[in-house]
This record gives structure tokens, sequence and C-alpha cells, in this order.
């Protein structure tokens, strides 16, 4: 299906109204097909946003790379030409300004202290001593899923809940409360919902945290923010509207994002037997597996950036000011790094993708999204051997109007 | 061959562990990249090479003596 696409040419003419951002996905497996002839014939090039801003999309992995790890590209989420792929009243730039203060919107030499706090919770080591744990949930959510009607909703069974009741117990928000953060947080992202709608859901969950916040300040548990707050009170890093700020960041990243590659890796598996067959008998593929499905599937198109200064990159100079998208999911097809880079081959062996972005602000939380990637994946096909779709790939309804891709609902059956 | 390490640009990705556990380790207090061994044994070479190219904030390098 993916393989033998010819490249879709893009106009080259001198002057051209630059092609609309974002691009639309007509595979539900691949990027927009119009990035393998840009990567080629023009590696950097301006695109029109639905805000009518011009931004430069940079699509090869070199280029990603070496953008992503120059200190002249900016993260500053304030700064007016910051790509924003919807229009924004000035209620909701303030509040993309305010997550983005706490943590993803600094440069240096504002951001390693910030992310110092916070990294010691997210190193290998105690990851890796959550995996007990992560296996218990995902036990219980499979138990479940057996124990009920058949069709069942993956994701409602098992995409979704894993992450958010890993995420919570981690941070310290109640998982009770999951229903009300995960229609917030999933509102947060939709392009298609009306801009007034996702601004009140957004506040929603922003006075909700605050509460939270709030509460902890008074009687901080053992948890991730009950820790932060306590450290604070040491060395001041976090106040009180950072915090809240990364508790949102915290919460819609860590579960949004990991149920996505959840259901898109189990539809990628089901698709490919003879490759979930290596890993079914192997345990040992599966961490392999895991990064191939994450560079596959690149459920972050692009991440907005801005030029603090006269940039030469791919043929072009980037003026001082403009806006950059870096496009993840280009680079991570880009024939140059990944041979047959449209084939997804579990054997590949490749942990260099860019699925988690690279410089400074790669992922805060990859190695808790891996973990819980090779747990599901392991254990769902063990458990579950007979798991097959209950409905046509092209059925499925995937994310499309979503700025981080995914699956609504998945049916299986077995 | 050794590996040389920038801890001011660490930004604690864990990258490096993953790589070659057996020549990184990651400091409890603040997750930044710590050196079990700064001269790999041959057999750790080529996985000492992919933690320097995964590292995201370039906190990492290989010198030549």
């Amino acid at each position: 299906m993916v393989q033998n696409r010819m490249l879709t040419s893009v106009s080259s003419a001198a002057g051209a109204e630059p092609p609309a951002f974002p691009m639309p996905r007509t595979c539900p497996f691949d990027p927009p097909a119009e990035y393998a002839a840009l990567r080629i014939e023009r590696p950097v090039t301006q695109v029109r946003l639905p805000t009518g801003q011009l931004a430069w999309l940079v699509t090869r992995y070199e280029d990603v790379r070496r953008l992503l790890t120059d200190p002249r590209v900016s993260s500053d989420r304030e700064h007016p030409n910051l790509p924003l792929t919807e229009p924004v009243t000035p209620e909701s730039r303030r509040r993309i300004a305010a997550v983005g203060r706490s943590l993803i919107g600094l440069d240096p030499p504002e951001h390693a202290p910030r992310r110092r706090m916070l990294v010691t919770e997210f190193t290998v080591r105690r990851i890796q001593a959550l995996r007990p744990h992560i296996q218990q949930v995902v036990d219980g959510c499979i138990d479940e899923l057996l124990a009920g009607p058949r069709p069942a909703d993956l994701v409602a069974a098992l995409s979704l809940p894993v992450p958010s009741m890993v995420i919570c117990e981690l941070l310290g928000v109640p998982y009770s409360d999951r229903e009300f953060f995960e229609r917030c947080s999933t509102a947060q992202l939709r392009r298609s919902i009306p801009a007034e709608e996702r601004q009140r859901t957004t506040g929603e969950l922003r006075a909700y945290l605050d509460r939270l916040v709030t509460a902890k300040e008074a009687a901080p548990g053992e948890d991730l923010l009950g820790r932060l707050i306590v450290h604070n009170r040491e060395t001041p890093v976090f106040d009180h509207e950072l915090l809240v700020g990364l508790a949102m960041l915290l919460l819609v990243a860590g579960h949004e994002s990991t149920a996505n590659m959840i259901s898109l890796g189990v539809v990628g598996l089901l698709e490919h037997p003879e490759q979930l067959a290596q890993i079914t008998a192997d345990p040992a593929a599966v961490d392999m597996a895991v990064e191939e499905l994450l560079r596959y599937f690149c459920i972050v198109d692009a991440q907005p950036r801005v030029a603090a200064a006269d940039i030469e990159i791919g043929g072009v100079t980037i003026p001082a000011g403009d806006g950059l998208l870096i496009a993840f999911a280009a680079a991570n097809r880009d024939e140059e790094a990944f041979p047959a880079a449209s084939t997804m081959d579990l054997g590949r062996g490749a942990r260099n993708h860019v699925a988690f972005g690279y410089g400074i602000h790669q992922c805060l939380g990859q190695n808790l999204a891996r973990e819980e990637l090779q747990i599901v994946f392991s254990t769902l096909f063990a458990r579950v051997p007979g798991l097959r779709l209950a409905a046509r790939v092209e059925e499925l309804p995937f994310k499309k109007d979503s700025n981080v891709y995914g699956i609504d609902q998945l049916p299986v059956t077995w | 061959m050794r590996i040389v390490m920038d801890r001011e640009y660490c930004v604690g990705s864990g990258q490096c562990v993953l790589s070659a556990p057996e020549l990184f380790d990651q400091s409890e207090e603040d997750g930044r990249v710590l050196l079990r061994t700064a001269r790999p044994e041959p057999a750790a070479i080529d996985r000492s090479r992919i933690a320097v190219d995964l590292c995201p904030s370039r906190a990492l390098s290989l010198a030549d003596d």
C-alpha cells in the first residue's frame, strides 16, 4: 500500500503561493505524501499556515537534527512569529505561552534548571523501577478486556487506561477524574473542534489543575507534583503558575501520545503478521520493534520554532525572526537516514529516529513511553494470541484533524 | 578512544544509559550523565558511538587519544 507510491510532485515555480500546512494524510499509515518530494526538491521551504502566517518547513533528517541542536533556534512560545496550526484568540495565546514558560518554551540558560529538577523523575533507573507496576496495570486492563464482550474497543480498554493510570499515579492526579481530563486533552489537540470549545475545555482543565496544585501545596504527597513542591521550597524554580502549566503539559503529553502509539502500534502489528510473529517468538525483540513503530508512525507531525538569527540551511537563508516547522514525521521517512524508510521493518534496529524530537527539548517522558509500549505489546499478543481487528483498516477513525495523530476507536475481537 | 562529556549541555534524556549501561549512568540529583569509564573496551566502542549519536543535546563526543 505504501512502498510503491509515486512521488507527489510539488510546484517549484518561483513566486508561487507556498503550499498550505498542515498537509493532508492520504494513507492512514504514512505522513503527508508531499513530504517525499519536498525532502528531495525543496528540503527547507515556505508554507502557509491556517493563521495566514508563513513558516519554513524542514523535512530532511540531517537538517531537522541540525536545527534542533542549533543555539540560534528558539523555542519561545511567546514570539509573535511562532508558527501556529490554527487561528488563536489572545486568550489562548496567553495559555500557550503559560504552558510554554514552564518548560517547553524556554531557551538556554533558563531551560536547564527546570529540566534538571524534573528529569530526576524520568531517569532510566526510575522508569525501570516502575516496570512491575506498569505490568500490573496492563495485566489488569487485559483481564477486564477478556472478561468483557466481543468485539471490544481497544482504545477504551487498553490504549487510554494504561498511560492514564500510570501518569495519574506518577503525577498524583486522581484517576477517578480521567473522563474529565481525557475529554479536555483530546479536545485541545483537535483542529476540527471549534476554537471556543477548545478554549473552554482548556480553561476547565487549567482550573482543575490549579485547584489540585493548590491542595498539594498545602499537603504535598508522595508523587511528582508533591516532590516538586517540596524541592521548590529549598530551590525555588517553579512558582504556582508554572507548576499548573507543567502539570497540564505532563498530564496531556503523558497519556494522549502513548495512547495513540499503542493503538497505531497494534494496528501496524496486526497488519504485518509475519513481523508480529517475530516478536511473539522472541520477547527480547520487542524493544527494537517499539523503536521502529515510533519511527514509522511518528504521531507528532511537526514542532514549531523561531529563528533567532539568520540561518543558512538546505540551500536557503532563513531570516532572523521567521518561524520554523521542524517536521519529525518527514525526517523519520528520510531514505538517507533510514533505507526503505516507508517500510515498517521491526528488525531495522534504528534507535536514531526523531519521534521524540531531538535537542534540549527531546521528550521528557520518552523512556516511560518506551517502557509502556514494550510492556503493552509483549503482554497483549501473548495473552490474546487470537487478537484481530473487527473492522477494516480503511474504516478505522484515524485522527486526521489532530495535532497528535492516532485512532479514536479500535474495534477488536479474538 | 576516550569518551568526553560536557555536563553543562546534558539534559538527562538517558539515551546514553539505554545505549551503553556499562559506560554511562545518571545522577540521582539532577539526572545528568555520569561516566562509569572514559575508556570503553573494544567491544563497547560501537555502543559508545551510538550513545554519542543519540545524545540529543550533544553533551558527548569521542576523542582519539
